[in-house]
């Protein structure tokens, strides 16, 4: 859970100051926030359980790529607005159907970070939500953009609702929730779900990452890994 | 620092009406965007909330370069909010300079085609961390000493944005100094970098308060309409006053060997900027100028799509409404 807000919180801050207008700025700099802040929770507890004495920080910064779990979905690129916002509905939609059975799960400490962070996620599935269907509803051309976004990144649905040995809870469990809320949104966007159900695999067991991650880690850190003696 | 080099524009207006408008303005009242107010006060103030506007916007882009590189979660997360506080403050001013019949794409498309600036301070790279701290030591300082006099200038609206503007800038200096205690403290590199921005950006601070008062030929009319309220050397002075000893206490020196307490003026003497390096910043051949208006001409450009496409929906909503009911 760690991986997957950290990496795309990282993604999103790559927006800061060239979204498409100052409120979009805001949102995105805003979830990328919350994401952060999911992060420290998630990756401390999982520092925490390890007993190695590792906190947040190390687990981010001081682990390779391999080591990530993170979805494949998650260290795609920005590219444009559309495919960050399909993206992140795409997300969204999972994110908050997994905190819901998290939420209730038997380790208190899990149940509190999926509470919490699930009242942030809701805010976060409306306003992709929301965006998803004005851009696919809103001219030819966004429309256009909107389909290709979708088509782009729905191979990357498939691996969200994989179970492994390291999962909590049964993901397959949640896919008809996700197809729900997603036939409803592409409905009202008029996009249309791409026919094929092929999907990519290797993000959330670390097997095999895209070559994107690489690069994502190696932006993010520079620093630490740079001068290992520096406090900041 | 938004308004360096504002000319204040005086047009011909009936000299009653201008003479009840300077009443107003001398008794210390608010004038709204309702009131009658010269053409040349209005042109002005667009002006100046607009430039500060794009300044808060473009100022996003040198702090932003490092969000993607903060060196903890923690900072990451102070950084996101601090560049997310400057987007917020470059909307309440446009939304103030709107309410002078000027629209922000307007406002924006001036800055694109350079018939409006923004700070030449962001025309400076940011090229280590330490320049994260200094930025918020120093610039977001420098924006405290210019705004806080601005929370009771003339234009309501204005006024107003300062007050929600300023609370947050004290927030961003502290936050900067905190990253300057870590740097100062650490390792000799941190210690490097920590010197080494405040070399580079000392002077261009200094610069954020606009040319020397007696080359500043504008400024009388603005500080009698009381859109400027200090002048630009009395502010600088200020803000070396109160940074000499702050650098002090970091640890760090000023690159200036002509810095010295004056007993006589209960001051410091310190040395000016290269006012033509100034000068060549405002024609857009800052270090960074290029950089910066062809990334705001792209995020501008690539976001017509979403803009377009955002009204479009919202129509379609409400012809749906109209004709639901
Ligand atoms: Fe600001
Ligand atoms: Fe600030």
């Amino acid at each position: 859970m760690g991986d997957n807000t950290l990496v795309l919180g990282q993604r999103l801050s790559e927006w800061c100051g060239h979204g498409p207008a100052p409120e979009e700025d805001i949102a995105l700099a805003n979830i990328a926030l919350d994401l952060i802040g999911q992060t420290r929770l998630w990756l401390d507890l999982a520092g925490n359980r390890e007993g190695l004495g590792r906190d947040s920080d190390m687990l981010a910064y001081h682990r390779n790529p391999w080591d990530f779990k993170n979805l494949l979905l998650v260290e795609q690129p920005n590219r444009d607005f559309g495919v960050t916002m399909m993206r992140q509905f795409l997300f969204d939609t999972w994110h908050l159907e997994t905190l819901r059975i998290l939420s209730h799960h038997t380790d208190k400490d899990v149940r509190g970070i999926a509470q919490k962070s699930s009242k942030e996620v809701t805010y976060h599935r409306a306003r992709s939500t929301n965006i998803v269907i004005a851009l696919g509803d809103g001219t030819e051309k966004s429309q256009l953009r909107m389909q290709s976004a979708l088509n782009r990144l729905y191979p990357y649905v498939g691996e969200m609702f994989m179970t492994d040995k390291d999962d909590l809870i049964d993901m397959a469990a949640l896919r008809p929730r996700f197809d729900a809320h997603l036939s409803a949104t592409l409905n009202k966007a008029t996009l249309t779900k791409p026919e094929s159900e092929f999907y990519h695999k290797g993000g959330k067991t670390g097997t095999q990452h895209s070559e994107h991650l690489s690069h994502i880690l190696a932006t993010m850190q520079s620093l630490p890994r740079s001068y290992p003696e520096a406090k900041w | 620092m938004y308004a360096q080099m504002i000319k204040s524009e005086e047009t011909y207006e009936d000299p009653k009406k201008l003479m009840a408008f300077q009443a107003r303005i001398d008794d210390g009242d608010r004038i709204e965007p309702k009131d009658w107010m010269p053409k040349g006060y209005r042109k002005t103030l667009i002006r100046q909330i607009g430039q500060h506007a794009h300044s808060e916007i473009v100022g996003q882009l040198p702090e932003g370069n490092w969000i993607t590189r903060a060196p903890s979660l923690e900072r990451k997360a102070i950084l996101l909010a601090k560049v997310q506080d400057e987007a917020g403050h470059g909307l309440y001013l446009y939304c103030a300079a709107e309410t002078l019949g000027v629209s922000r794409d307007e406002l924006t498309e001036m800055l694109l085609n350079g018939q409006m600036k923004y700070s030449s301070i962001f025309s400076y790279p940011a090229l280590t961390w330490a320049d994260m701290g200094v930025i918020g030591w120093l610039i977001d300082g420098a924006a405290i000493l210019n705004q806080v006099p601005l929370q009771r200038t003339s234009y309501g609206p204005y006024a107003r944005a300062m007050v929600r503007i300023c609370k947050e800038e004290s927030f961003h200096q502290r936050q900067g100094f905190d990253i300057m205690i870590k740097m100062v403290n650490g390792t000799a590199e941190q210690k490097h970098m920590a010197q080494d921005a405040l070399n580079r950006l000392w002077y261009p601070s200094l610069m954020m308060f606009g040319p020397p008062d007696a080359e500043s030929v504008h400024s009388e009319q603005s500080m009698r309409w009381k859109i400027k309220i200090n002048s630009n050397d009395e502010l600088r002075q200020k803000f070396v006053n109160q940074t000499v000893p702050q650098a002090e206490y970091l640890g760090l020196s000023i690159p200036d060997i002509n810095l010295n307490w004056n007993e006589r003026k209960q001051s410091y003497d310190f040395s000016q900027p290269d006012w033509s390096e100034f000068f060549d910043v405002l024609e857009g051949n800052g270090p960074a100028s290029v950089d910066r208006i062809e990334a705001r001409q792209a995020a501008w450009e690539d976001g017509a799509w979403v803009r377009e496409a955002r009204i479009a929906h919202a129509e379609k909503k409400n012809m749906a409404i109209l004709a639901a009911e």
